[in-house]
């Protein structure tokens, strides 16, 4: 016999799982097609002609398109670990002390994530101009201009992301350690740290997503030599929309799916820090 | 530790925060090996006080001295105490075990050593079979008891400790104040606690000191804070208290005469000189309730039971008197009868010898 249904049960009602169905579908969909497509043995991606994994091979031979791929990947790289570093320890800095101009330091801190992505890249690519940026350093110096522009939109997310953590610290943690003779440094390595890296990992997410599939701020900032993955898709996609794009852009999102996985997994051991 | 020097002694302390003095003026030792209480009402600057022995506030004005040694600049890191604080502070992402052996591993304490060390530790707050716990995964007390362990491993010449029993329940709380007290002659340092629960106080307490808006007023052994406090405020603030006032007529030869309002000329044991302005303090116990007017050479009030409070092994009564107000008479309920001979309403008479009375001139 079937219980009644509960107040709160809202997945057994039948038009909320119609309406949640709706939503997966809408989210879910094109991403499905995209990839379904990049086995489609046909150059067009409107019909399904049969199952092929040429594209894949192809997209894994164009050599431009690799290099673009390992470009953003350095990128990301990079740009995480020069985010995470710079973000956290603002939020660190905002969360700790008091000073004169503090509120002003914490409004323009979340500026470049409001700044339309436009204006930043326009902005540095003036900046960039203005003081004469060396141009034509070996790989990987010359992604620096590219690195330090997504370092500047996707630190102020690590910093947001990492403060909002720090508002639920129990401060008599950094005291207790203090209070069993740890010094400064051996109290934030101990106890800080631990709390905080629920923060980073989930603020290092955000930038690496962020660096990854940065399309503006990398066109305005990115030379010939330093062309970035969604830059090089855009190229393509401009000459005409192979299955090759789409087996390129499977790769990208297996990539991030992998990533977040690897992140996760990371962040179990700290399950119930609180 | 030195004999006869106090392991704590606090110089004129005095601490603003801004314009707001939280601790005016408090000078106070603390004995070696004993149990000391910092009571007070919330706000009166109890915290802030053990705080300043931690090295977390620095005193405005005045000195802190451990064991002879002046804290002045020497940071909470490097001071001989250990403080279990009133969250207890445990470390989420740590076991009890790591939780314990933290400040040796921190301090520099060879690692054969400190294995043993917080065995010992743990042993002591028989919390061996948790040792592989989260913190998470333990109830209010057995945190507490961690706190305890993480601070005692470290041989501290001084224990504080900032409301360690608020968070548990009665019975809990009950148990935990005999560990406390056990634990600290194991041991054999000073505890330092701080309370707003004179119940718990006088029960574990060598010496109390009680405070009020950031004063010491009273420091004593709890006998004495309970039968000859010096003031209003710990009169008032140790137990229940009827005061009863007036004027001192005389005084001399160990004697002083009183006059209190609706009562009349009193005589009562004084040895200090006369004052004016009096109260003479009389607790709940005793005084003794009669059905009809005792023929005693007592104080004698007659008044009709306003209200009765049952606590099961005793009940407050409060009569309405109608010379001195109000009054409140604790009884024991020493038979189980059904037939209470005090109830709200009642007729009675309430007596009580005048040298139980405390004269008070504060
Ligand atoms: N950092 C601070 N800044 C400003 N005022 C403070 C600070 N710390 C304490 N005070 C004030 O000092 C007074 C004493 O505080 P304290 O914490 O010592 O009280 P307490 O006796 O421990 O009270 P409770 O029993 O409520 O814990 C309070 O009025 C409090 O508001
Ligand atoms: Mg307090």
């Amino acid at each position: 016999m079937r219980n009644p249904i509960g107040p709160l049960e809202f997945t057994r009602r039948g038009w909320v799982r119609l309406w949640l169905l709706a939503v997966f579908v809408f989210l879910y969909a094109p991403i499905v097609i995209l990839i379904a497509f990049s086995f489609n043995q046909s150059r067009r991606n409107i019909v399904w002609t049969g199952f092929t994994t040429d594209w894949y091979g192809r997209a894994l031979n164009n050599a431009s398109l690799i290099e673009a791929f390992t470009n953003s990947i350095m990128i990301a790289l990079i740009s995480t670990v020069l985010s995470v570093i710079l973000g956290g320890l603002l939020a660190l800095g905002l969360y700790r002390f008091r000073f004169p101009g503090k509120p002003v330091l914490d409004g323009v801190a979340a500026l470049p994530i409001v700044i339309p992505e436009i204006c930043l890249g326009v902005a540095l690519l003036v900046f960039y101009a203005r003081v004469g940026w060396p141009v034509g350093l070996p790989w990987p110096l010359n992604l620096s201009q590219v690195i330090i522009g997504h370092v500047v939109f996707s630190f102020p997310f690590v910093a947001v992301v990492v403060r909002a953590r720090m508002e639920g610290f129990d401060r008599s943690l950094e005291e207790a350690s203090k209070d069993l003779g740890a010094s400064e440094w051996q109290t934030f390595w101990n106890v800080t740290l631990p709390y905080m890296k629920t923060g980073l990992i989930a603020g290092a997410l955000l930038a690496m997503t962020l660096s990854l599939d940065d399309f503006v701020i990398t066109f305005f900032t990115s030379g010939p030599e330093t062309i970035t993955f969604p830059v090089k898709i855009y190229s393509m996609v401009r000459q005409s929309v192979t299955p090759e794009v789409n087996a390129a852009s499977t790769i990208l999102i297996l990539f991030t799916v992998l990533l977040t996985v690897i992140a996760l997994k990371f962040q179990k051991p700290s399950e119930g820090v609180g | 530790m030195s004999n006869g020097v106090p392991i704590v002694r606090f110089e004129n302390i005095e601490k603003s925060f801004g314009s707001f003095k939280a601790v005016d003026g408090v000078t106070l030792d603390v004995p070696n090996n004993s149990f000391f209480a910092l009571l007070g009402p919330s706000g009166c600057g109890k915290t802030t006080l053990l705080r300043m022995l931690a090295g977390f506030e620095h005193p405005t004005s005045g000195r802190v001295l451990i064991d002879g040694e002046d804290m002045a600049g020497i940071p909470p890191n490097k001071r001989p105490v250990n403080m279990v604080f009133q969250s207890y502070a445990v470390f989420p992402h740590m076991t009890v075990r790591e939780n314990v052996g933290y400040g040796l591993r921190v301090s520099g304490v060879p690692r054969g050593e400190i294995g043993p060390r917080v065995e010992d530790a743990l042993r002591m707050v028989r919390l061996e079979a948790f040792a592989d716990r989260k913190p998470d995964k333990l109830s209010g007390g057995q945190r507490q008891r961690v706190a305890l362990a993480r601070a005692l491993v470290k041989k501290p010449k001084l224990l504080l400790l900032d409301e360690p029993l608020s968070a548990l329940d009665k019975k809990l709380r009950e148990d935990m104040q005999l560990e406390l007290v056990r634990l600290q002659q194991e041991v054999g340092i000073s505890f330092v606690i701080v309370t707003h629960d004179q119940d718990e106080a006088l029960s574990m307490a060598d010496l109390i000191a009680v405070m009020n808006r950031g004063k010491v007023l009273q420091v004593a052994p709890p006998w004495d804070l309970y039968e000859e406090p010096n003031c209003r405020f710990v009169a008032d603030f140790i137990g229940e208290m009827n005061l009863f006032e007036g004027r001192m007529l005389s005084a001399d030869g160990g004697q002083a005469r009183l006059d209190l309002k609706g009562i009349g000329l009193v005589d009562v044991p004084w040895d200090y000189p006369a004052t004016s302005d009096v109260a003479l303090a009389v607790r709940p116990e005793k005084m003794r309730l009669y059905r009809e007017e005792p023929e005693l050479g007592w104080v004698r009030l007659p008044g009709k039971v306003a209200q009765v409070a049952y606590f099961g092994d005793n009940s407050q009564v409060f009569v309405e008197t109608s010379q001195a107000g109000r009054v409140v008479v604790l009884r024991h309920n020493q038979s189980r009868s059904r037939d209470e001979p005090y109830r709200t309403g009642t007729d009675c008479w309430v007596a009580f010898e005048p040298t139980d009375g405390i004269v008070l001139s504060d």
